[in-house]
């Protein structure tokens, strides 16, 4: 059995095919702009018929959502997002040219759902730009622009773990909480 | 001044704003030394951009079934940016488009061989492939 | 006001499109030049909303919808077909 399967009992799959239906039927509601009866149906419907299609890879999510976290969570990451937009957009007209890194992040949590979030919001805040993934170990190869020294690659570093922390805070399960609240490791040079 | 007065000054603020963050866009590409710096400062910024734009256009038009319009492609374009960003910036570092003297440290290089070399279930794994 | 407003946003966003022309034809790879069709892309799309925002006219949003979830599809293949070609 390859590492990348991963065994979801059915009550789990049932789970996450409701997660999507909803979704879907969500987009479906957007899409016409108003949120009625008729429109629930059908988009129930045709959210049914796509998933019988298309079937979505398995995704383990087995935390709870804490409302409390997941705002806290899109407010620091939309402030991030602002923030970083106008610190690299004076880069572009800011005489001399930018150093940059690769930085390499292991993440603590090792999980599909955790990496692809991550790797999500890190990339969308500008200034970071994921170059490699490993799913194996859960390690993210980050490009990281307008880096100044060693001592900020370090702090970027901590920021991509304090941000997977914040993440699994909104979402994650008990057993990753203890995880992501443990000290920041520190790194080993490799 | 009236109501309408402020809503149209925050919208011709958010949209300016939006078109400059574009501006920094074009910029970048023209200035930028490697590929890879090119790419940050052309695609990321121009997502907020982008949001900006459309929260001014929410203001002027302000009819809720074009909102939720509004909001698919917001939703849209942020779940798709970092895909296409990832993608290309893979195909950038594997070619070796990056120019090292602009890097202060680079972790990735120690481990490259474990990316290009292309082995069945590294790369080309899809994720819902049937098992 | 507004009409200064449409003018400034224009002759920014006309600005920047042809500078990822410039970048387009300049290159010198094909990766600047997916890079730079992408931003031109991202550019459209923002002139296409602040039209629809001067002229209060929610005709052209659902384009936008499209070309917002299928913009990637280029960017993704050719890089794909890139990164193919070499190994």
């Amino acid at each position: 059995m390859s590492p990348y399967e991963i065994a979801l009992t059915k009550k789990e799959r049932v789970r996450s095919r409701i997660i999507a239906v909803f979704g879907l039927v969500i987009v479906w509601n957007l899409l016409w702009g108003e949120f009625t009866w008729m429109n629930i149906i059908t988009g129930a419907l045709v959210a049914t018929a796509i998933l019988v299609v298309f079937p979505l890879p398995p995704v383990k999510f087995g935390g709870r959502v804490r409302p409390l976290w997941v705002i806290a969570f899109f407010a620091r990451f939309f402030t991030d997002l602002v923030v970083a937009s106008f610190q690299v957009a004076a880069l572009a007209f800011r005489p001399g040219l930018p150093n940059s890194a690769i930085v390499k992040v292991k993440l603590r949590v090792v999980s599909d759902l955790n990496m692809t979030l991550v790797a999500e919001a890190v990339s969308l805040v500008p200034g970071s730009l994921i170059t490699e993934a490993d799913r194996q170990t859960g390690t993210l190869y980050i490009h990281m622009l307008g880096v100044e020294d060693a001592d900020h690659v370090e702090r970027l570093r901590k920021e991509v773990l304090l941000l997977e922390r914040r993440l699994v805070r909104a979402i994650g399960s008990k057993e990753e909480l203890r995880k992501v609240n443990a000290p920041v490791p520190e790194e080993t040079s490799p | 001044m009236t109501l309408e007065n402020v809503l149209d000054t925050i919208a011709a603020v958010c949209m300016i704003t939006g078109a400059l963050l574009s501006l920094a866009a074009g910029v970048a590409l023209l200035r930028f030394p490697d590929l890879m710096s090119r790419m940050h400062a052309a695609t990321k910024p121009q997502v907020l951009g982008l949001l900006l734009m459309l929260t001014g256009c929410a203001i002027r038009i302000g009819a809720l079934v074009d909102i939720t319009t509004m909001v698919l492609i917001a939703i849209f374009q942020l779940a798709t940016a970092p895909v296409a960003a990832h993608m290309v910036g893979r195909a950038v570092y594997r070619d070796g488009h990056t120019r090292k003297d602009l890097l202060i440290v680079d972790e990735l290089a120690p481990d490259a061989d474990k990316f290009t070399e292309v082995s069945p279930d590294q790369s080309r794994q899809t994720p819902g492939a049937p098992r | 006001m507004m009409t200064y407003a449409a003018v400034a946003v224009t002759v920014l966003l006309t600005a920047a499109g042809a500078m990822a022309l410039v970048r387009i034809v300049r290159g010198p790879t094909t990766l600047d030049r997916i890079v730079a069709t992408d931003v031109l892309l991202a550019i459209i799309i923002t002139g296409i909303a602040a039209e629809a925002a001067f002229s209060r006219d929610p005709t052209a949003l659902p384009v936008l919808v499209v070309v917002s979830l299928l913009g990637i599809t280029g960017s993704v293949g050719v890089a794909r077909f890139i990164t193919r070609e070499k190994s």
